[in-house]
């Protein structure tokens, strides 16, 4: 069945964009089988979240921007994510365009390739075809689908066999005007022991109507280890699509650090495949929910090899009217044995008119596994209060000391200080 | 030099979810003054440290109490802890991600006021200081606030507090339970310490081991949630020889619970 998109874009303005930025023809292909998917899919089913009536496609997308010839000279929501004096592997791109880009010589000494996704479509594009929608197919929904159409941007981050790379790679997106689009596609490919870690921040300008849509695809090779911190700080005005998975070869590892600090809708699935023997991933979410905004965050692991390991932690802060339902899915295949599934998802809730759902869910196909959950949703503690209050700490203050805390341990483990800061900052924000 | 602390409680009576537990408590504490309370358990000391504190259970139907004068019963709970009231609790609370010298900073700035902050320097100076007369490790400044500490731990960490936010009146609950004899001469060293002529403190026990250790002026004996007899020292070495049964005989008590009376 198809559906009429009403889209603001067709396959001649995709067309033009992609000849544009000399992509290859493959490529092309891939753009056009996306938007004809998108006409031809459903949405993704969620949870209690229903997004139909949110904006999916209501964007004009291929917004250009002017690049800059300094980080002095990039928007202020920007320049607070960076470290101005030390600006090293760095990606900035506002809607359609990549602003400022740097990489380190000694970073391409090592071999590694950290490029816009334009840069490596055209100097590497066998690698990135090699990877690209490998573990996110083009038509696993209307979402995916619209997303080949239409992306722009992201970066492609090879890191070849042994190369430990020390220091953690950023990128900045930033979405703003009206009818904005930013649909980055971040591909990481981790070979056998090598160690890295990427770090991006969303923010948003000025601007009504705008649209996310992203995609991580990450592939830790054996023993290899790849650290993706991800911090969304989005206005009411961004409806945030997000999708962001990564399969795990033997003994490698995966850590995520999710930060989902947007004040408008949201849609975040973040999934690891544990394919190898002994791999790992770690999965830690924060989530505070204002306003009358929705979200929808999935964390999901799903175990193959046997002796696989997980641990998935979700806490969420809910104030005002706002929805969160936080889904935790741990999959333990048939002859995944001895994995170990463990997750957690705490929600504090603030107000009487929030709603916070917490749904932890096992699905386990072997008998030879340890798996757990806790799920809980509760308010402060009175006696924590009544505790710090008796040793002088004010209400507010002492609310203020059991939020933080209770965010922050998940907080203190993003690499880059600026970007840690700022997200305190959004948090204090949020919280008012 | 400020004046001597005083704290007076005059005819308390309290309940908790209908049930009076204290009735009709006077005491007067004054600064250089160790008054102990001892008395059966169940009898309603908690309940008395935890009225004084504020605990949001705790509701006053009757009496008075002043700190200096103003009245203590009006004020909410940070408000007495910055008037100089300091209580060591019977069962600290844990408070998860909040780290053990944050809150503490906090609770020295909150008593100093804006702008007259301690210095990170200085604070870090004192809590090392007093940990080490405390023998507590040093990583414990760093863990979350008595998540996953023992009892004793907690004791320790309940103390650690009092001397660094230096309190004028201090009360110390079943502060000798779950210690062993090392750690209670460790906690009752830090307590003498900090026994001076402008501080008071109210210690309540329900043995006289901690005594022994903390010698105190008064001693009380609690039953039935309110004091039955006072007097010194003595006092306490007739308990703990001969139990309360004789006190309850010469009053004519009954039962040592408040359950019996309800
Ligand atoms: N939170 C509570 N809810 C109900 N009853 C309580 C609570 N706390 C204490 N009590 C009751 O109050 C009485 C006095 O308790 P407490 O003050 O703890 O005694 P003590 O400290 O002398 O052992 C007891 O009967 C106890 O059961
Ligand atoms: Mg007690």
């Amino acid at each position: 069945m198809s559906v009429d998109l009403q889209l603001r874009f067709d396959s001649e303005a995709i067309t033009e964009f992609s000849k544009a930025n000399q992509e290859p023809a493959w490529f092309l292909e891939k753009r056009l089988a996306g938007l004809k998917a998108a006409g031809e899919l459903q949405l993704p089913v969620l949870e209690k979240t229903k997004i139909d009536k949110w904006n999916i496609q209501q964007f004009v997308p291929f917004q250009a921007s002017s690049p800059v010839a300094s980080v002095q000279e990039l928007d202020e929501v920007v320049k607070a994510q960076i470290d101005l004096d030390n600006v090293s592997n760095l990606l900035v791109q506002k809607n359609a365009s990549v602003q400022f880009f740097a990489v380190t010589d000694e970073l391409k000494q090592q071999g590694v390739i950290f490029a816009p996704l334009a840069t490596a479509l055209k100097e590497h594009g066998d690698l990135v075809q090699k990877y690209f929608q490998q573990v996110i197919a083009l038509d696993e929904h209307k979402l995916t689908a619209l997303h080949t159409a239409v992306v722009s941007g992201g970066v492609f981050l090879y890191v070849p066999k042994n190369v430990e790379v020390k220091v953690p790679l950023q990128a900045v997106y930033q979405v703003a005007g009206d009818d904005a689009l930013v649909s980055p596609h971040v591909l990481i490919v981790a070979e056998a022991n090598s160690k890295v870690s990427y770090v991006d921040t969303f923010v948003s300008g000025e601007g009504n109507n705008m649209v996310v849509n992203s995609i991580v695809e990450a592939f830790v090779g054996p023993g290899a280890n790849v650290q993706v911190a991800s911090v969304r700080t989005l206005s009411v005005d961004v409806h945030d699509y997000n999708f962001r998975r990564a399969t795990v070869d033997r003994d490698g590892t995966m850590e995520w650090v999710l930060g989902e600090m947007n004040d408008g809708n949201t849609v975040s699935n973040n999934t690891t495949l544990l394919k190898g023997q002994a791999s790992t991933a770690e999965t830690k979410t924060i989530s505070v929910g204002t306003g009358s905004q929705r979200q929808n965050l999935t964390s999901q692991v799903q175990h193959f090899g046997t002796h696989s390991e997980s641990n998935m932690v979700s806490k969420a802060v809910m104030t005002g009217e706002a929805v969160s339902i936080l889904n935790g899915i741990t999959k333990i295949e048939k002859g995944a044995e001895k994995a170990n599934g463990e997750q957690a998802e705490n929600v504090l809730m603030l107000s009487d008119k929030a709603r916070g759902d917490a749904n932890p869910i096992l699905l386990i196909d072997e008998d030879d596994v340890k798996a757990g959950h806790a799920a809980s949703v509760g308010r402060f503690s009175e006696e924590s209060i009544y505790y710090l209050m008796s040793r002088g700490i004010s209400r507010q203050a002492a609310e203020r000391l059991i939020i933080l805390g209770f965010l922050d341990p998940v907080v203190a483990e993003i690499p880059i200080e600026e970007v840690q800061n700022r997200l305190r900052q959004a948090l204090e924000r949020k919280l008012g | 030099m400020t004046a001597i602390p005083h704290l007076q409680i005059k005819n308390l009576r309290a309940k908790i979810e209908d049930k009076e537990i204290l009735k009709g408590m006077n005491l007067e504490i004054k600064g250089g003054e160790v008054h102990a309370i001892m008395g059966p358990n169940g009898t309603g000391k908690s309940t008395l440290a935890s009225t004084l504190m504020g605990h949001p259970k705790f509701e006053v139907t009757e009496g008075e109490v002043l700190i200096n004068g103003e009245d203590l019963l009006d004020m909410a709970v940070d408000e007495r802890a910055r008037a100089g009231l300091f209580l060591a609790m019977q069962y600290p609370s844990e408070v998860s991600g909040v780290t053990n010298s944050d809150f503490l900073r906090s609770a020295i700035n909150a008593r100093r006021g804006e702008g007259n902050e301690i210095s990170l320097m200085k604070f870090i100076r004192e809590m090392d200081k007093k940990m080490s007369t405390l023998e507590m490790d040093e990583s414990f400044s760093h863990r979350y606030l008595n998540e996953g500490f023992s009892g004793g731990e907690k004791k320790r960490n309940e103390i650690l507090q009092m001397m660094m936010i230096e309190p004028s009146i201090c009360i110390l609950d079943e502060i000798d339970s779950g210690l062993d004899i090392d750690a209670l001469k460790v906690v009752a060293n830090g307590v003498n310490e900090m026994r001076t002529a402008d501080r008071g403190f109210l210690i309540i026990t329900h043995y006289q081991r901690l005594l022994n250790y903390i010698k105190p002026d008064f001693v009380h004996v609690m039953m039935q949630g309110r004091i039955v007899k006072s007097g010194g020292p003595e006092l306490a070495e007739r308990l703990e020889a001969e139990g309360y049964d004789w006190i309850k005989e010469e009053l004519g008590i009954e039962d040592e619970t408040v359950n019996a009376n309800v």
